[in-house]
């Protein structure tokens, strides 16, 4: 009686099941199974036995990966990236959408954010091609324009890795800074504008009304947006850290990140042990880094938390 | 007041065309540049004042069209098939999570969530495409191992069905007698119509301008799209930048000279310049809708 009334309250249901298939045998595929095959960080993986056949090696992939130098590198490199994204890019975009809002003209506020949205819609390798363009050491348009119309001498940036962190911080701002900037102005303006009139009937200066009722509208999209980007901390944007720099050598010290340093070993150093530990490395932890995240927010305040 | 407002207004604009010419400047310099004469650059650098106005790059590339217009052709084929696939896959999935009465529907949205908690990362994907699913060397690659972007879209979607088709519509549906399926294509369709836009315009978007595939997948040319052709021409760079004693081997004939780099770095980056604008609207949409939790 009752698998009668099972199967009928579900035969109803039979057409959603049928729609979900596809979707969910991509995931199993593209995205479960992947998450079985991190146990090859075990093995030694030979593509002529198959990844099944493998030998189990135990943990001797993390043993040479966590006593190279480049364990610590990758891992400050990655990290000190991203914090400086993150504050950097939230403090400037928080600042734009704030501008956009007080500043008069619908024309030509809606020229300023189509026009500041424009490197995000562009491809890393592009962007590449823009900053080789600038940076290239014979016809660079900084070495060539700049510094020689200052009568300086010319920088081989390429091969200096002192000026990379300040580069790559300008070329992630340049490409990232209108997109949020466009998501805290949409904030801005669904604002609850009576707070904006019973501000100005309390005579509040501009000043004031930002600090006391724009900037404490935009906690939430603040926490959420952070919380977001903190999540990925352990994630880097293979393009900016690979191609903009070229995959120069002389610069790995502070462009090489986990990503890079995984893509390397599996692609270029045929090193797929130390590659898939790393991997490993950065799925564990970077699990590990959201769930603290959205705990540490649930405990602060709840109806922020992202689950 | 009136004047402090006025001098604000002032530095304000200021601040924000500024901030216009940083966007731009780098769009400018290519441009120009590969409109400029090749020895002239050589001599005196990429620049945004025209000097020496030659269209030498651009008939470069016209004569050797073939390569480009192939990759072209691959970049468009690839943007329109992965961007339908990817939003029927899509569709299908959020539909019935968006639906409330659906059994185990939590089961069912943390499967799809948890792929973003938690990923087994390049190097066991990349083994399971190449081994197993033999995707190297194929179009494919192209378009597969991107078609649900990481689940994020689904769960959007599924956010924004629940919260826009009220259960009133689909129950009148059903005792009209339509069936699920009738009911998914003449009822919830129709009333999804912006969010589906919308996320073409972002899946689109991530098609045309990945490089990424291309650079995991492919090592013939004959399936090189324009963003992997470009990255190609960079890596061609790479080798002359980083080991100057391989440079001599080079044949010098054959790379991208100097100005002739920056047309193609123009010719893979003005389709987007040039339609962006008609689309701003919904590109803004897009991302507003994508920064709020689902």
């Amino acid at each position: 009686m009752k698998s009668k009334s099972f199967a009928r309250r579900h035969k109803r249901y039979v057409p959603l099941y049928l729609m979900m298939i596809p979707g969910l045998l991509y995931l199993i595929i593209n995205n479960y199974i992947p998450m079985a095959g991190l146990v090859i960080a075990f093995k030694q993986v030979n593509f002529r036995k198959g990844i099944l056949a493998s030998p189990w090696v135990g943990v001797s992939n993390f043993e040479y990966l966590f006593t190279s130098k480049e364990a610590f590198t990758i891992t400050r490199n990655t990290i000190l990236y991203n914090l400086v994204f993150i504050i950097l890019g939230t403090a400037v975009a928080i600042f734009i959408a704030i501008l956009l809002n007080e500043l008069r003209g619908k024309f030509s506020k809606k020229f300023y954010q189509t026009v500041i949205l424009v490197p995000y819609l562009i491809s890393m390798v592009v962007v590449s091609y823009l900053v080789n363009a600038l940076l290239a050491t014979e016809t660079g348009f900084i070495n060539q324009t700049i510094i020689g119309a200052l009568g300086g001498e010319p920088v081989s940036w390429y091969s200096e890795p002192k000026y990379w962190p300040f580069i790559l911080v300008i070329v992630n701002l340049w490409k990232q800074f209108g997109y949020q900037s466009i998501i805290y102005y949409a904030t801005v303006v669904g604002l609850d504008s009576g707070l904006y009139e019973a501000a100005a009937i309390d005579g509040a200066s501009r000043w004031q009304r930002i600090v006391h009722v724009t900037l404490p509208g935009l906690r939430p999209t603040i926490i959420t947006l952070t919380l977001m980007s903190v999540g990925r901390i352990f994630y880097s944007d293979f393009g900016l850290f690979y191609q903009v720099p070229m995959n120069s050598g002389p610069l790995f010290d502070v462009t090489n990140t986990i990503d890079t340093y995984v893509y390397r070993g599996l692609m270029q150093s045929n090193n797929i042990g130390m590659s898939s530990a790393a991997g490993f490395y950065q799925s564990i932890v970077g699990c590990i880094v959201v769930l603290l995240a959205n705990f540490t927010v649930r405990k602060i305040s709840k109806e922020d938390a992202l689950f | 007041m009136v004047e402090k407002s006025k001098t604000f207004q002032i530095i304000g604009h200021f601040v924000m065309i500024l901030l216009c010419v940083f966007c731009l400047f780098p769009f400018l310099l290519l441009i120009v540049s590969s409109f400029t004469d090749e020895q002239v650059l050589i001599r005196e650098g990429y620049s945004i004042v025209p000097r020496a106005f030659s269209l030498d790059a651009y008939e470069y590339i016209f004569a050797n069209a073939e390569t480009i217009f192939r990759a072209y052709g691959t970049t468009i084929m690839v943007t329109v098939i992965g961007t339908v696939a990817n939003l029927l896959l899509t569709t299908l999935f959020a539909y019935p999570l968006s639906r409330k009465d659906l059994p185990h529907r939590n089961v069912w949205s943390f499967i799809v969530f948890f792929t973003m908690l938690f990923n087994g990362g390049l190097v066991p994907t990349y083994i399971m495409w190449t081994q197993y699913f033999h995707i190297r060397n194929t179009y494919a690659a192209l378009i597969v191992p991107t078609l649900m972007m990481g689940a994020f879209y689904v769960i959007m979607m599924r956010t924004n069905l629940s919260q826009n088709i009220p259960e009133e519509v689909l129950e009148a549906a059903r005792i009209d007698g339509a069936g699920e399926w009738k009911i998914l294509v003449k009822v919830v369709l129709p009333m999804s119509l912006p969010i589906i836009a919308t996320l073409m315009l972002l899946v689109g978007l991530s098609y045309w301008n990945d490089w990424m595939n291309g650079l995991y997948y492919l090592t013939q040319k004959k399936y090189y799209t324009i963003q992997v052709l470009l990255n190609n021409m960079l890596q061609d760079l790479q080798v002359l930048l980083t080991n100057s004693s391989a440079a001599s081997n080079v044949d010098m004939s054959s790379m991208p000279s100097t100005s002739i780099k920056m047309a193609i770095a123009v010719v893979g980056a003005v389709p987007i310049l040039v339609i962006y604008p008609f689309f701003q609207r919904y590109f803004v949409k897009g991302i507003t809708i994508g920064a709020v939790k689902g």
